[in-house]
């Protein structure tokens, strides 16, 4: 089931969520919303599940959305067949994990409604996938919060939906729960293929797990992709500095300006003269962990430090101290002129743990 | 597929360790307080009593008279409790989820029962329900009276009553996220169905506990009543009404026989509302 949403505006009072948005994600696909808060990713996942409607704007096309070529714009919420998982869960506290993933069904009108059986057997199901058999007695509040969101999966696909929506899946959940959960929602995705759209401010999370990657920045769609793409080929300066650590350094004269971004890891660190386009630096700082050892350094002419990253094998031959004077050649560069360069404020942290607007 | 990384629900019982100390302090502290405050008049009451033999209670207790004024004042009580626990909730909704101008003085005047003094609750009522009334006028040609009846009990029950249920009721719907009723709307189900199995279940445990110190509020009410019930024996006096009456007389040991009885009878009804409340709402539950 393919999605489609045309030329959304979204105001909030005096703040704009969505202007003008537009997103096609494709059938039994994977695709992450990425982007800092207030970016507007929230609003439009929001959008796709029918919370929200979009502005009304004189073309009428705009904030159209379509599943499968088939305009839902008017269908309620409740029927347009999506699943929605919450950030913070959502589950109902008074009933037990069995009757919170029961609900979707018990819900529906005497007609449409499986048997009690039938209901069980799929909530029974639904239980194995989410390996959470023989906890279906448990109340949400006896549940460690990995599993509360397994349940709050479980409830979305226990009405089979056409489309599974995530907001922050993983956003309250520790690190380590959290990839854990990330790889189990991989495999789960490769077993049942339901179109599925989440949000996340997390770019790791966003390149290791989703088809296709959609940056999103200040109301507006930047770029759109598979992970390896948006990750090699940004195509503006937030989206390189948004995806992954990347030195930003200005080069040039005034008149000419432009901006230079360059990966730790495409940063080649010499002990001898490496020709004149080398830049010459001090090393402030060496860290080793795993294969790569990181290097702090502070551009001699300039001053700018910059981080570079460089295997372990290379780290020990190079034998650098603190204070020593190297070049550095950097392998592979993207350049963005100043003029009509537009500067975005990155969130200072971009993983923090909670994402205090939601994307409002 | 791999596992995920295995997570235990947090342990039934922790011996936790406490920042402030002093269980032994406080405890006493309540014990003596409570004595004092509570257990010490309570207990004069029953030794009051003692000067009565069992029939002499007995006949006490059980007249035709006292037995109406036990209906009347529990069955008002009770009605009176119930219809807060209806409009309190829908009192509690609106200050809670509706932004509207005056919704602060409107916040501000449910607490106004609290405050006024009974009588002057029961004055005002009387004058607006008596059939002169601005409200009794209006009602009066229907057929309808309040003002000396019991149904005038029950509007000053309730007047009293109302802020328990809304205060115990708006901090929990406060805490409601509103994402439970959006995900009730993305599973299919309908206005009503979320409202009867998200909202009203989460509500519940509250509504309840508003409901017992409403209706305990009520049992003993007294100031607001005595003005509007016209205080007819059989008819619309309460109890206690009839225990003032009795200590006018001089006849202490009888208006404390009935003191007795109606403890007993409050204490076994709070009593039991709470043990119900608890094996209702939290079977097996350890994790809040």
């Amino acid at each position: 089931m393919s999605i489609e949403v045309r030329h959304a505006w979204k105001r909030f009072g005096t703040f704009t969520a969505l202007a003008g948005v537009n997103l096609s994600v494709p059938s039994g696909r994977l695709t992450a919303l990425l982007g800092p808060s207030g970016s507007g990713k929230t609003t439009l996942l929001r959008i796709i599940a029918g919370l929200e409607s979009p502005d009304a704007t004189p073309d009428p096309e705009s904030g159209k959305v379509l599943f499968h070529g088939e305009d839902v714009s008017n269908v309620p919420a409740g029927r347009r067949g999506v699943g929605f998982v919450f950030q913070h869960y959502a589950l109902f506290r008074h009933l037990t994990v069995f009757d919170n993933i029961a609900f979707g069904l018990s819900v529906r009108s005497r007609r449409d409604r499986p048997s009690a059986k039938q209901i069980a057997e799929r909530v029974n199901e639904l239980l194995d996938l989410i390996q959470l058999a023989g906890l279906g007695g448990r109340y949400p509040d006896q549940l460690s919060g990995g599993q509360r969101q397994r349940v709050a999966l479980a409830r979305a696909l226990a009405v089979q939906p056409r489309v599974l929506l995530l907001d922050e899946p993983f956003g309250a959940l520790d690190a380590r729960v959290r990839k854990d959960l990330r790889r189990w929602l991989r495999s789960l995705h490769e077993k049942l293929h339901v179109t599925t759209v989440f949000v996340t401010h997390d770019q790791e999370e966003a390149l290791e797990l989703a088809d296709e990657v959609v940056v999103m920045n200040q109301a507006k769609v930047e770029q759109v992709g598979p992970p390896q793409e948006v990750y090699d080929r940004p195509a503006s300066p937030f989206v390189i500095e948004f995806l992954g650590n990347v030195n930003r350094l200005e080069r040039g004269r005034v008149a000419n300006k432009s901006v230079l971004y360059v990966r730790p890891h495409d940063i080649d660190i010499r002990r001898a003269f490496a020709g004149e386009h080398a830049v010459p630096a001090r090393v402030l700082h060496v860290f080793s962990a795993g294969n790569t050892g990181r290097v702090s350094l502070t551009r001699s002419d300039t001053g700018d430090t910059i981080e570079a990253e460089v295997p372990r094998q290379q780290l020990r031959e190079l034998n650098l101290q603190d204070g020593d004077r190297v070049n550095l050649v950097f392998r592979h560069v993207r350049l963005f002129p100043v003029e009509g360069f537009r500067e975005e404020d990155l969130p200072s942290e971009p993983s923090a743990s909670r994402d205090a607007g939601s994307g409002i | 597929m791999r596992t995920p990384h295995p997570e235990s629900p947090p342990p039934l019982r922790t011996r936790r360790h406490r920042v402030l100390p002093g269980f032994g302090l406080t405890l006493g502290t309540t014990l003596l307080f409570l004595s004092l405050i509570v257990l010490l008049p309570l207990s004069a009451a029953f030794i009051r009593t003692a000067g009565l033999t069992w029939d002499e209670f007995w006949a006490q207790v059980t007249s035709p008279r006292v037995l109406a004024s036990y209906r009347l004042t529990f069955g008002a009580a009770l009605a009176a409790a119930a219809a807060n626990a209806f409009f309190g909730v829908i009192v509690a909704w609106v200050l809670v989820r509706y932004e509207f101008p005056g919704r602060k003085i409107v916040d501000a005047l449910v607490d106004l029962p609290f405050a006024l003094p009974t009588a002057v609750a029961g004055i005002a009522l009387t004058a607006l329900y008596a059939p002169t009334g601005w409200i009794g006028r209006a009602l009066d040609p229907l057929g309808v009276k309040v003002a000396y009846t019991p149904l005038g009990i029950w509007v000053a029950l309730t007047f009293i009553g109302l802020p328990f249920i809304v205060r115990t009721v708006q901090p929990v719907l406060e805490e409601l996220e509103p994402e439970l009723e959006e995900a009730a709307a993305t599973l299919g189900a309908t206005r009503l169905q979320t409202l009867a199995r998200v909202v009203l279940p989460a509500l519940l445990p509250a509504t309840c506990t508003g409901f017992t110190l409403a209706l305990a509020r009520g049992i003993g009410e007294y100031g607001s009543v005595v003005f509007i019930s016209g205080n007819m024996p059989l008819r619309t006096e309460i109890t206690p009404l009839l225990i003032v009456t009795k200590l006018e007389q001089y006849d202490y040991a009888g208006a404390t026989a009935l003191a007795v009885v109606m403890l007993v009878v409050s204490f076994t009804l709070l009593f039991g509302v709470q043990v119900l409340q608890r094996w209702f709402f939290s079977p097996e539950r350890h994790g809040r």
